[in-house]
């Protein structure tokens, strides 16, 4: 926990987080009142249909110096000689990206304030919505913790990361051009696919069980990493 | 002080890969209140060891335990036991001094109610009281040190490992940590790596010095320096008057139990008209003490003074040079 704590002190004390929570904010904003102006339309789907895309493009600049630095700072060295074991420093900065990630959620609770203020908000799929965006931003978050603990460089970190996110998401995106026997395996796969369902209000386990999946091998092979200097 | 066994090492071996090892089957062990210095010239194998006592790496063959634990088995338990300075003392530089240390205190679960207290001392001790505000990534080199040394010892650690805390401190502060090392080495047990010789002297009870990974001595500061000359050296120093020709060297070789002369500075002594003054180093036989011969000589020669006759302590640095220097060449 103290982990995690450090973690998130240093998040808010470097200029990463605020320059992609503003740019985020800024794209997704952007994108709902284009809609809200030009469709006359204010519904909160399109804005959670861009999510798994833009977040793919964001988390892995959370997570990319996670272990990373770390690691090329020799910090690391210090940590693990700590009574701490691998897996609290994993799952602790785990919690502190997730906790970053999940302030900008809150930040865009304005969008469906902007929507009950206009009109009638679908309350259910709002909800559902921002639950499939906090487990898909654990998926993506463990993804880039996982990358940040194979390098000490930060930029392949980041890369490793943006690269298996997109791989999971363009699965998603294929599945219209994918024989129909392939289909299924596709969507089971696509981060994208799983959140769609959740946002539209069917909480089903098969989706919570995937990102859940997805965040425990994640960090699991953290650990493992961390934990190979010991190897004999 | 007890006699209780707090680190045991027992032909400890670490291969990188599958190059030569970088610990070769070291054994040694130290016990509660031992300043153990942990000697050897660059590549030994000293910051290996070290990780494998703070169980940040796994021993290739051997064991260690610290604190009766073993550091593969129950690196939790040993880890919970120790303080650690990393070699290049390694901090989170957006961090300050003080968020650093309580940082600290949190990992290492030092309770709410001694926190206070422990970090007044360790904050007094290390001499870091006006720096508590400041970001560790703006201090001097020097006080980054003296705060991987407060991060080390903030919990009372039982062993205290330290990869070479002085360097790039200045003389004063090397003095004041010095201190802190011999207090703290008091009651729990030390060790830490130095390329300072004068160092060991200062704060350790006990030496071990390794060479490519290999064991190559151990014992107190003295009893190192004994040993290895063997023969002992003396110092001389003669005056003459002025005017007189007859050169020491000459009737210092003719003693019966001398080995080997060596003028050190006497290359004045035949051509300067001043006072003369010049020393010279003897080598003894081995077995035989010359000074009273010397003395005897010195005293009936024509117009010269025995002003100096002193037996030379070999120097932990010939020492260091000469069991370093023969293995692995
Ligand atoms: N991570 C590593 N991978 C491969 N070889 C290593 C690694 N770390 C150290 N070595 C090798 O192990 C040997 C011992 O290194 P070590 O750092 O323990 O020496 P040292 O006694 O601490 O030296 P110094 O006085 O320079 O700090 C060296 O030959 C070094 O090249
Ligand atoms: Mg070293």
């Amino acid at each position: 926990m103290a982990i995690a704590k450090r973690e998130f002190k240093s998040y808010v004390n470097s200029p990463i987080p605020y320059i992609l929570v503003t740019a985020y904010i800024a794209t997704a904003g952007y994108m709902f009142f284009q809609q809200l102006f030009i469709v006359r339309q204010a519904d909160m789907r399109h804005f959670f249909d861009n999510m798994p895309l833009l977040f793919c493009l964001i988390v892995p600049f959370v997570t990319m110096r996670l272990v990373a630095e770390e690691r090329r700072e020799g910090t690391l060295e210090l940590l693990l000689t700590m009574p701490v074991t691998d897996w609290q420093l994993v799952f602790g900065k785990f919690l502190a990206a997730l906790g970053l990630m999940s302030l900008l959620l809150v930040l865009t609770l304005a969008f469906p304030i902007t929507v009950a203020a206009l009109g009638p908000l679908d309350k259910g799929t709002t909800v559902a919505g921002y639950i499939g965006a906090i487990l898909m931003s654990g998926a993506f978050v463990a993804i880039g913790i996982m990358a940040s603990s194979f390098t000490r460089n930060q930029i392949v970190a980041a890369l490793v990361a943006f690269f298996i996110g997109f791989g999971l998401f363009l699965i998603g995106a294929l599945i219209g051009v994918l024989p129909p026997s392939l289909a299924p395996v596709a969507s089971a796969l696509s981060i994208g696919s799983h959140f769609q369902n959740i946002s539209r209000g069917v909480i089903d386990s098969r989706d919570f069980l995937y990102y859940v999946s997805i965040i425990f091998v994640c960090l699991l092979v953290a650990q493992t990493t961390l934990d190979s200097r010991r190897w004999r | 002080m007890t006699d209780k066994v707090m680190i045991h090492v027992e032909r400890l071996t670490k291969v990188y890969g599958h190059g030569r090892p970088a610990v070769d089957a070291i054994s040694f062990d130290v016990r509660a209140g031992e300043v153990l210095g942990f000697l050897g010239p660059n590549g030994a194998g000293k910051t290996t060891t070290m990780k494998i006592l703070t169980s940040f790496l796994a021993p290739t063959a051997g064991r260690a335990q610290v604190a009766g634990h073993d550091v593969y088995d129950d690196s939790v338990e040993v880890r919970r036991r120790i303080g650690y300075l990393p070699e290049d003392t390694p901090l989170y530089k957006d961090m300050t001094v003080l968020e650093y240390l309580e940082f600290i205190c949190d990992v290492r679960d030092v309770d709410k109610e001694h926190r206070r207290g422990r970090l007044r001392r360790v904050v007094e001790q290390c001499g870091i009281g006006d720096k508590l505000g400041k970001l560790i990534g703006e201090l001097s080199k020097g006080f980054r040190q003296r705060v991987g040394l407060a991060q080390a010892i903030v919990h009372e650690p039982e062993v205290l490992i330290l990869d070479e805390p002085t360097s790039g401190l200045d003389p004063n502060q090397i003095a004041e940590i010095r201190e802190v090392i011999k207090a703290i080495g008091q009651e729990k047990t030390v060790i830490f790596s130095t390329h300072i010789l004068g160092e060991v002297q200062a704060t350790c009870s006990r030496v071990i010095i390794i060479s490519d990974g290999k064991l190559v001595a151990d014992g107190t500061p003295d009893d190192l320096a004994r040993k290895s000359t063997g023969a002992a050296s003396i110092l001389v120093e003669i005056g003459g008057k002025r005017g007189n020709d007859t050169d020491p060297l000459g009737l210092l070789r003719q003693i019966d139990g001398i080995e080997e002369v060596k003028a050190i500075n006497s290359t004045g002594w035949s051509l300067s008209d001043r006072p003369r003054a010049a020393q010279f180093r003897v080598v003894a036989k081995s077995g035989v003490d010359p000074r009273g011969d010397i003395a005897r000589v010195i005293a009936t020669a024509n117009d010269m003074d025995l002003l100096q006759l002193t037996p030379e302590k070999a120097s932990l640095e010939d020492v260091f040079r000469k069991l370093t220097t023969t293995q692995g060449a």
